[in-house]
């Protein structure tokens, strides 16, 4: 009993993360159809900035240090909002509507980026300590601890999936997103500065990515390839999800983290993800489009 | 249409190939800030023939770089000590840097690199087993020699390598003796899933089934691996008395992390690492690791005046916080071993100098070290340790007199099947 809920736990936490990785992607693959090798990279890039936070912290009093994850969070996502700009405004815009051309492309910067990060910090992982108040469990029962860093996780991807939401939905400048993405000339007729819009768009993407790799800061060690570590997975997420669903890519994280994990827990973790991902060619067999399709009046 | 498809080949080959050169670029930076020596050496090389090239190829980056950089630093420390005492036969030694960035393919092209273009007399190099296990056909091929500086599984004993780490009979047999004596009869085997941990685990396992003790569980985790919650739920239902870790890299920094958020400690289950040195302990956070068990030949704590010497050396060489650790310590003497054996055979010859190399002893900072000229390998004292708060390891046990080295476990009624399996 207490194992199946500390798996579906794990589960939901591993889920947790896929989700805060792949929600950036799908912004990019799925709206705007780049499919966006550099995504690993933008992780990589809020770590490092999480980590420089932590550094700068270090110079003020101790009592103080404890509140830099507060800070590196913000900091993370406007790094990496930055950084996404500058790349979408002098390489991507370049490449819509060529998704082959703007794999190999930004595959090229991805690898150009690591090896920035490699020559500024080092070939060595740095540490990043983490804040005391998500050191240990919470103690549920005997054998059930639920770490403090995953609950933390779980909370933050729901506030960036809600904020999305509300900004896609709800918010002035989300709508005009959609309306880009889903008619470019009509939206552009009506006067929305769709040049704009893609780098806006863009750009979030990548910030929700720096946000992701200021999570990872705390379950394990950061380097310059911390991101092709979880690359593959978001694309499967996003794949899996249907591409341009929001509602997709919480499914998709769902099912791939909670399956990983069981999958794991009854065979070995190489072997896990092998199932994992025969599931899902299997299912992409059956529905090609993924969990969720969007419908268009598009001829296939 | 053309003119534009055209454009955007060449737009793409230029994006890619300037990613290319920022790998090389970094390369050759890394190749010339590491040794003060270097630019020292390439001046010399111009002059004539009286300089030495040796190659030292570690991996600079990728996943395992946490570990080998360190190695690449004693080496490079080793070196510029005996040019500084006039060179090995009056030669000066000029290091050639190489990056075999955590990947197996590329330790053996680099390795064929070293060997048929620089023309090195040797290379110091390797950690994983993968990486020297791809390296060995190279070296076998062209007849090179190789110093390979880090604990490994055993099993093995190639003409072409000396081996300067612990082999099993010098690490793992003694450390699960240890174990068993302190009363930690079920084990719970935990590795990356390459050569290294999958043999030692056979070892252990067959070493359990023969003395009393038990095996509760294997598990394997992909190298780079960082999410442990699973392992350590297994763990949890298993309930064993120890966990015997063979993680290799920096997938110990989130085994570790996760393990602490997981409420477990050292007092409520012990862990004995036989890849955790105090650099690895740096990198994780030693409040991570306190309490926890290792298992070396030398630690930064052990007590020689070669040590001392060896210690104060590094820190003066790459900053107080430094520290030194095993393989490092392990590389250090390979360099001197082969220098010895260089001067021994009054040549670079690699068969000269294998000849040579048979019974050279050697006041290493671990204590003496004597190459066995039976297998290549070296005799070297066991110690296990506690991993302190303060990052430094304490020795609780050594084996009071170097061990000689047996890779292939003959000396052991328990290990007949393994070799021969293998």
């Amino acid at each position: 009993m207490e194992m199946w809920i500390t798996q579906l736990f794990n589960g939901l936490s591993v889920s947790s993360i896929l989700l805060l990785i792949a929600l950036g992607l799908s912004i990019t693959f799925g709206l705007m159809g780049v499919i966006n090798m550099a995504h690993g990279e933008f992780i990589m890039i809020g770590s490092y900035a999480a980590y420089l936070t932590q550094n700068a912290f270090k110079e003020l009093p101790k009592s103080m240090f404890d509140t830099y994850f507060l800070v590196a969070l913000p900091a993370s996502f406007l790094v990496a909002f930055a950084v996404g700009y500058l790349l979408e405004n002098l390489l991507i815009r370049h490449l819509y509507g060529r998704p082959l051309d703007s794999l190999l492309a930004t595959w090229g910067v991805g690898l150009v980026l690591q090896q920035i990060a490699r020559s500024i910090f080092g070939a060595p992982n740095v540490a990043v300590n983490s804040p005391s108040w998500l050191n240990g469990g919470l103690h549920v029962m005997d054998g059930i601890d639920l770490p403090y860093k995953r609950l933390f996780i779980l909370a933050l991807v729901s506030v960036c999936l809600a904020a999305m939401y509300v900004y896609i939905n709800r918010s002035h400048s989300g709508r005009r997103m959609r309306a880009v993405m889903q008619n470019r000339e009509m939206a552009a007729c009506l006067g929305i500065s769709t040049r704009r819009v893609d780098g806006m768009t863009f750009a979030i993407g990548s910030g929700i990515a720096g946000v992701a790799g200021c999570a990872l800061t705390l379950i394990g060690p950061i380097g310059p390839n911390i991101g092709t570590y979880y690359i593959v997975d978001a694309f499967m997420v996003v794949v899996l999800g249907g591409v341009g669903k929001l509602v997709g890519t919480v499914l998709g994280a769902l099912g791939i983290g909670v399956f990983n994990t069981m999958f794991e827990w009854w065979s070995t973790a190489s072997l896990g993800k092998v199932f994992v991902f025969l599931c899902i060619v299997a299912f992409l067999q059956w529905k090609p489009k993924g969990l969720f399709a969007v419908r268009t009046r598009q001829l296939d | 249409m053309k003119k534009i498809a055209w454009l955007k080949i060449a737009g793409l080959a230029v994006s890619l190939s300037l990613a290319l050169t920022g790998c090389g670029g970094n390369n050759e930076d890394n190749a010339s800030s590491a040794p003060a020596s270097s630019a020292a050496g390439s001046a010399a090389a111009s002059g004539g023939g009286d300089t030495v090239k040796v190659g030292i190829l570690h991996s600079l980056s990728g996943t395992m770089s946490i570990s080998e950089v360190t190695v690449k630093n004693s080496e490079s420390m080793a070196i510029d000590e005996i040019n500084a005492k006039g060179g090995v036969l009056g030669k000066k030694i000029v290091p050639v840097i190489e990056d075999g960035a955590s990947d197996w393919p590329t330790f053996a092209e680099k390795a064929r690199k070293l060997l048929s273009e620089d023309k090195v007399a040797t290379v110091f190099g390797g950690w994983t087993s993968a990486s020297r296990k791809a390296m060995l056909p190279v070296f076998e091929e062209l007849n090179g020699l190789l110093w390979y500086p880090v604990q490994y599984e055993g099993l093995e004993s190639s003409p072409n390598i000396f081996y300067t780490g612990a082999t099993t009979n010098q690490q793992i047999v003694p450390s699960v003796d240890y174990l068993l004596e302190q009363g930690k009869k079920k084990f719970f085997l935990l590795g990356s899933d390459y050569v290294f941990p999958r043999t030692a685990n056979k070892i252990i396992k067959a070493q359990l089934a023969a003395k009393g003790g038990e095996t509760v569980a294997e598990e394997y985790t992909p190298l780079g691996h960082t999410d442990y919650t699973t392992i350590i739920a297994k763990i949890k239902e298993a309930k064993p008395d120890v966990v015997y870790n063979t993680l290799n890299g920096d997938s110990n920094v989130a085994f570790f992390k996760q393990l602490k958020d997981a409420n477990i400690a050292a007092a409520d289950l012990t862990t004995l690492s036989v890849s955790i040195a105090e650099e690895e302990v740096k990198g994780i956070g030693p409040d991570f690791l306190a309490g926890h068990l290792v298992a070396w030949n030398y630690y930064q704590t052990t007590d020689t005046p070669e040590n001392k010497t060896f210690v104060e050396n590094f820190k003066a060489k790459y900053g107080a916080d430094s520290v030194t650790s095993d393989p490092m310590e392990a590389g250090y003497t390979a360099v001197y071993l082969w220098a010895a054996a260089v001067e021994k055979a009054g040549s670079f010859d690699v068969d000269k100098v294998k000849e040579a190399a048979k019974g050279i002893e050697w006041n290493a900072p671990e204590g003496k070290v004597t190459i066995d000229g039976d297998n290549q390998h070296i005799y070297k004292t066991v110690r296990i340790g506690e991993i302190q708060p303060d990052g430094m390891i304490k020795e609780l046990w050594n084996s009071g007199s170097p061990v000689k080295p047996d890779p292939y476990l003959k000396g052991y009624d328990w290990a007949k099947d393994l070799s021969a399996g293998s």
